[in-house]
């Protein structure tokens, strides 16, 4: 099931609405890769909420296409990580590494408001 | 193949032949999880483990069987997942439970990860023959 992606304003948010399968997250970060570009957003913030489970793939998936972004010029932060779903990703060892995360949406939205104002790209 | 020694009626199984699948072979293993009480961490303990070793299957023997049952030992219940097929097998099994060695351009983090997260982990493999691997996790 495609992910669909809102733009508002300098942002995109990619809203997972159920459990992906590996295609669909592959298509998800190609398309954010792409529409940071056609839409020239500042940042992207991917909601995580409805996801059931990060395994390795899709956690390295995730990365990846927040590393593919930063490479584009944009910030990504990743929200709505469940406290379950965070508890299996530390028992598993897995790690986002340096990925910004935020608990919510709201919060998303405001680290990518400091990160895009303050930083070297400013409006 | 040694009959599994799932309790009665509790089996399922999911054919895994490609990530599609994956997503229905989690979703099996949550629901048994969620029947038998488990709590929501180890429900999702139990899926991300699936979610791994379903991932295997598709990336290194490109299709086999996800089999989730409950199991009984004594007064313990708990739940079983069997992820079996016909793939090349492990040439070196220890050197696959090793955090960080991967041969599929992957994290490295599959069955070690796997391991560590449930309480009772099995496997067999036989070069050309194929892989089963039995974990368990037992109700708190």
């Amino acid at each position: 099931m495609p992910v669909p992606i809102l733009k508002q304003s300098h942002y995109l948010i990619a809203t997972i609405q159920s459990a992906l399968t590996d295609a669909d997250l592959l298509a998800l970060r190609d398309k954010l890769v792409g529409k940071v570009g056609t839409l020239r957003s500042k940042g992207v913030i991917v909601d995580v909420t409805a996801l059931d489970v990060l395994d390795s793939f899709a956690s390295r998936t995730v990365r990846d296409l927040a590393y593919m972004i930063r490479l584009r010029g944009a910030e990504t932060v990743i929200v709505g990580i469940q406290p379950e779903v965070a508890f299996a990703m530390v028992q598993l060892g897995i790690t986002l590494e340096d990925v910004p995360t935020a608990l919510d949406l709201e919060e998303g939205l405001a680290y990518l408001d400091r990160k895009t104002h303050h930083g070297k790209r400013a409006l | 193949m040694a009959s599994a020694p799932f309790d009665r009626e509790s089996k399922k199984s999911v054919p895994v032949a490609s990530d599609n699948d994956l997503v229905a072979a989690r979703r099996e293993g949550r629901l048994l999880a969620e029947q038998l009480g488990f709590s929501t961490s180890d429900q999702t303990l139990v899926a991300t483990a699936i979610s791994e070793l379903a991932r295997n299957i598709v990336s290194y023997a490109r299709r086999g069987e996800i089999q989730v049952g409950l199991v009984t030992n004594g007064s313990r219940r708990g739940i079983t997942v069997i992820a079996r097929d016909d793939g090349p097998g492990i040439p070196d099994i220890a050197l696959a439970l090793r955090q960080g060695y991967s041969t599929s351009g992957g994290l490295g983090l599959g069955l070690p990860g796997v391991r560590r997260i449930m309480d009772e982990f099995n496997i067999a493999s036989e070069v050309g023959r194929g892989t089963t691997i039995t974990i368990t996790k037992w109700k708190r």
